[in-house]
């Protein structure tokens, strides 16, 4: 990847985040509110403050796992749309092992929360992968089927077995023990932030600097390459899948252990989904996924502030954030899409030659 | 000749910093077969891109019968009358060839398209070159060579006078080429301009008028066909003289190092692909397998690899049998693998030169041990080969994508030699590589061959068989059809063979 294509793309992203906006400010006119008002609220609930950019960066830490997880997996050629089911089998396995292992020091107590949410949320991918490894079974397919499964199994397990007496569906409060220590006092950001760059930094050294990328980077390319090289593809497509369900796990542990402190059903805003949005946006670089939740995060957190300031209704703030995925993300799937189908015969994903000379086919 | 159908001047092209094309000055006459040649990378494709408005040109200007034109997209390009045969076929499989060949210049009655009008259109046109294709068939059910004629079809139905073709004979079978040929001079009889680009001087000599060679970008000359030889023709392009037929010296047989006994390989249609092949190789031997391509040579290619598994019979490799091992096993044994589709099979394209130079040996502890790639090591091992290899890249980390045709087959070949490999399997190894190159290739598998390995080459090319070759068997659907020293065979024999009408 060329430093030059790199920059067109971010240039590309930049300048259809505020597109969007713009769109976004004439719809919002066209309702009938100011827009002014409408995007200075915005703002100042997604940066204005200390506090509001902690509020920001909270709600960014979730979609860099989610968005990392699916980024993963398309290094393998495999679209993880499952993101959301292994969140919430994550997220429980967090609480459980946080609420039932008792008398740990903090930091091991954290440590052992995480690895549940990151066991749980990998299991669950695994199947999936395995299946498409074995029998083909499209990955999308079964990936959805398990977001639903995952979901109500969860739903399930609270009400039946860890309920909290109330009304709520929840669990009780998971100790201090276990709980992620926050960044700022009195927010709700948490050194969570730095578990996303750490997982970031292991996904970007596993694709640069061992075989096993390598590996996996080769099944998603070209797979007969792949294993002409005698490379396993089936095993390298499971491990990936592994891989992704264990981080997108992993987003629904950083939330219960920093954000809820227990485990409440239904709790996630789709982060699972969303991190669809930001890998397609981060061209599924591991780095590119930073900036791309930030945004994601930034629309939520100062969408919230323009409903509750500019007293915008919520679903215009929706029409707002799906215009930014289609102007932002679906370009780039679709060009990620197109490659993928052209992969077999043309060696050239950015469609370098068009009239398809067999030399450089 | 008259006018000049068409000349460049001073066409510049430059990726990045680097001319691809370099003040290229170039003029085709009208009505002539003018061939372009040049080594990999010389710029060929670039020139004929930047005249077809798939590149924008640095600088010079371009005159289509003596007139100044602006060519700034394909549109312009068949608007002033310049057709393109892409060398890679720009069709839709599952339309038929009437509706590839019209669309975009439908007739209609209504908002409906007019069939049957359509393909009278179709019929009247191929009618008129002698160019047969079945109007009604879907193009994914046709063959390669029947591909290009509705390529062809396609660039005279939007009245091209002027054609360009990119290596069209690096696809087709020895009879299609010969087909081909007869469209060419039947579109000459009737005034078309034609440019032509090969790698097989042969060819060269046979078809064309007037040959212009490129090198580094540059022009080199413009030759009369009639006035020069193949000889002096590689020496312009290589820049030295070139050893067209590389000599064979004698070499000891060794033991047995490959043996294939009784294999058969089924398709997804039920039929055999090889049907009870048998066939051994020794050490210090190069066994050719002659035949036109689809006899069974991709099946047996990827069963010595491992990469298919024979439905019967038994692959052994010195005294060990490999016939049920995953190809990352038969590599490991010594077994190098040229394969005849280098660019889904040997390559890939987004991985650096670099990377893709390590692929096969991305573990282990030559270039990663414990897992963990070494990355000064792989560098160290591709800035020689590609010192000794020659293959000319801008850098070890240019994606193999972006390398010419020729550079990326080099960047195969000198892995897999490089491996010190007991068995090499090179399935058309010097498909689309220049002069330079063939004899390059041709000179390394002569050296395995004097180091003791076996070697087996599967190659469409009847002069780099016979060259190279200690033994030839010749393949034909499926099954051994006649085997024996390379020199108990004549050429002519060998086409019959290959054809299925021997003996
Ligand atoms: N889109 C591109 N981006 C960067 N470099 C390019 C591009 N297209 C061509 N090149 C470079 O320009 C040079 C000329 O390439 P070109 O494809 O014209 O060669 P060619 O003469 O057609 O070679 P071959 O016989 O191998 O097809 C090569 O060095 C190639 O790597
Ligand atoms: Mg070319």
């Amino acid at each position: 990847m060329s430093g030059k294509k790199l920059f067109i793309d971010f240039a590309y992203s930049l300048g259809a985040v505020f597109f969007a906006l713009l769109l976004g400010g004439v719809l919002i006119h066209l309702s009938g509110y100011d827009v002014r008002e409408a995007y200075l609220s915005f703002f100042d609930g997604a940066f204005g403050n200390v506090y509001n950019l902690a509020n920001t960066l909270m709600m960014t830490i979730p979609l860099i796992f989610t968005g990392l997880a699916v980024a993963v997996g398309f290094q393998a050629g495999l679209f993880n749309v499952g993101g959301e089911g292994q969140l919430y089998l994550g997220a429980l396995a967090s609480a459980l092992a946080a609420l039932f292992v008792r008398g740990l020091p903090p930091v091991l107590h954290i440590a052992l929360a995480l690895a549940a949410g990151a066991l749980a949320g990998g299991l669950w991918a695994l199947v999936p992968g395995y299946l498409k490894a074995r029998t083909g079974a499209h990955e999308v397919i079964t990936t959805i089927m398990f977001n639903y499964v995952g979901i109500l199994l969860v739903a399930f397990l609270v009400k039946e077995y860890f309920k909290e007496p109330g009304r709520a569906d929840q669990t009780s409060m998971i100790p201090a023990s276990a709980r992620i220590p926050e960044l700022i006092p009195d927010s709700r950001l948490t050194w969570a932030l730095f578990l996303g760059m750490l997982a970031i930094l292991a996904v970007d050294y596993l694709l640069k600097n061992t075989s096993l990328g390598y590996e996996i980077q080769a099944v998603g390319q070209n797979l007969p390459a792949a294993e002409y090289a005698g490379i396993d593809a089936r095993a390298r497509m499971t491990v990936s899948m592994l891989l992704s369900g264990m981080i997108a796990g992993l987003a629904g542990s950083t939330m219960v252990l920093g954000v809820l402190h227990r485990f409440i059903n239904n709790f996630s805003p789709g982060y699972g989904y969303t991190g669809i949005a930001v890998a397609v946006l981060a061209r599924n670089k591991p780095w590119g996924i930073l900036p791309a939740a930030l945004l994601f995060g930034a629309l939520q957190s100062g969408g919230m502030s323009m409903q509750l300031f500019a007293r915008i209704p919520m679903d215009l703030m929706t029409l707002v954030q799906g215009l930014v995925i289609l102007l932002v993300a679906a370009p780039a799937l679709l060009e990620i899409l197109a490659a993928s189908r052209r992969r077999p015969k043309e060696v050239t994903p950015d469609g370098r030659d068009p009239d398809g000379h067999l030399q450089h086919q | 000749m008259g006018t000049d159908a068409l000349r460049m001047r001073g066409i510049t092209k430059r990726f990045g910093r680097i001319p691809a094309n370099d003040a290229v000055d170039f003029t085709v006459a009208k009505g002539e077969i003018h061939c372009l040649l040049g080594e990999n990378g010389a710029g060929k494709t670039t020139l004929m891109k930047v005249l077809f408005g798939l590149h924008k040109k640095d600088a010079g200007e371009i005159l289509l019968d003596g007139r100044p034109v602006e060519i700034s997209s394909p549109g312009d390009a068949i608007a002033g009358g310049i057709g393109m045969v892409h060398q890679h076929f720009m069709l839709v499989g599952r339309l038929t060839v009437t509706e590839n060949i019209i669309a975009g210049r439908e007739p209609r009655s209504g908002f409906l398209l007019d069939y049957r009008r359509a393909r009278e259109m179709v019929r009247e046109i191929s009618g008129r070159y002698g160019l047969k294709v079945d109007p009604d068939a879907r193009v994914e059910e046709i063959s390669v060579g029947q591909q290009q004629r509705v390529e062809i079809l396609k660039a005279l139905l939007r009245e091209a006078e002027l054609l360009i073709f990119d290596e069209p004979t690096a696809v087709l079978t020895p009879p299609e080429v010969q087909e081909l040929f007869g469209v060419m001079r039947r579109l000459k009889a009737s005034g078309k301009t034609m440019i032509f680009i090969t790698h097989k001087l042969k060819e060269t000599m046979e078809i064309s008028d007037r040959v212009t060679i490129l090198r580094d970008g540059r022009k080199v000359a413009t030759v009369e066909t009639a006035r020069t030889t193949p000889a002096r023709l590689a020496e312009m392009m290589v820049g030295r003289e070139v050893e067209l037929r590389v000599a064979r010296p004698e070499v000891t047989r060794g033991e047995r190092i490959l043996a294939l006994k009784d294999l058969r390989v089924k398709g997804a249609d039920g039929r055999y692909r090889l049907n009870g092949v048998n066939l051994e190789i020794h050490r210090g031997e190069i066994l050719g397998i002659a035949g036109v391509e689809g006899n069974g040579q991709l099946e047996l290619e990827e069963v010595v690899a491992g990469l298919l598994k024979p439905a019967q019979g038994r692959v052994w490799l010195g005294a060990e049998e490999i016939t049920a091992l995953d190809p990352g096993a038969i590599r490991a044994r010594g077994v190098a693998y040229i394969p005849s589709d280098r660019l889904r099979r040997g390559l890939i394209g987004s991985f650096s030169a670099a990377r893709n130079l390590i692929l096969g040996s991305q573990r282990g502890r030559a270039f990663a041990p414990g897992g963990i790639l070494r990355h000064r090591r792989i560098e160290e091992e591709a800035r020689r080969l590609v010192a000794d290899f020659d293959i000319r890249a801008a850098s070890v980390h240019e994606p193999a994508a972006a390398l010419s045709g020729g550079n990326q087959q080099k960047v195969v070949i000198a892995r897999e030699l490089s491996r010190r490999p007991e068995l090499v399997v090179a399935a058309q190894p010097t498909r689309g590589v220049d002069v330079g190159a063939v004899e390059y290739i041709h000179r390394q598998l002569l050296k395995m061959r004097g180091e003791g390995k076996g070697v087996l080459l599967i190659s469409a090319e009847l002069d780099e068989l016979r060259a190279l070759s200690d033994r030839i068997a010749v393949l034909y659907e499926g099954r051994i059809v006649a085997e024996g020293p390379s020199g108990g065979f004549t050429e002519q024999e060998l086409g019959l063979l290959m054809a299925g009408e021997g003996k």
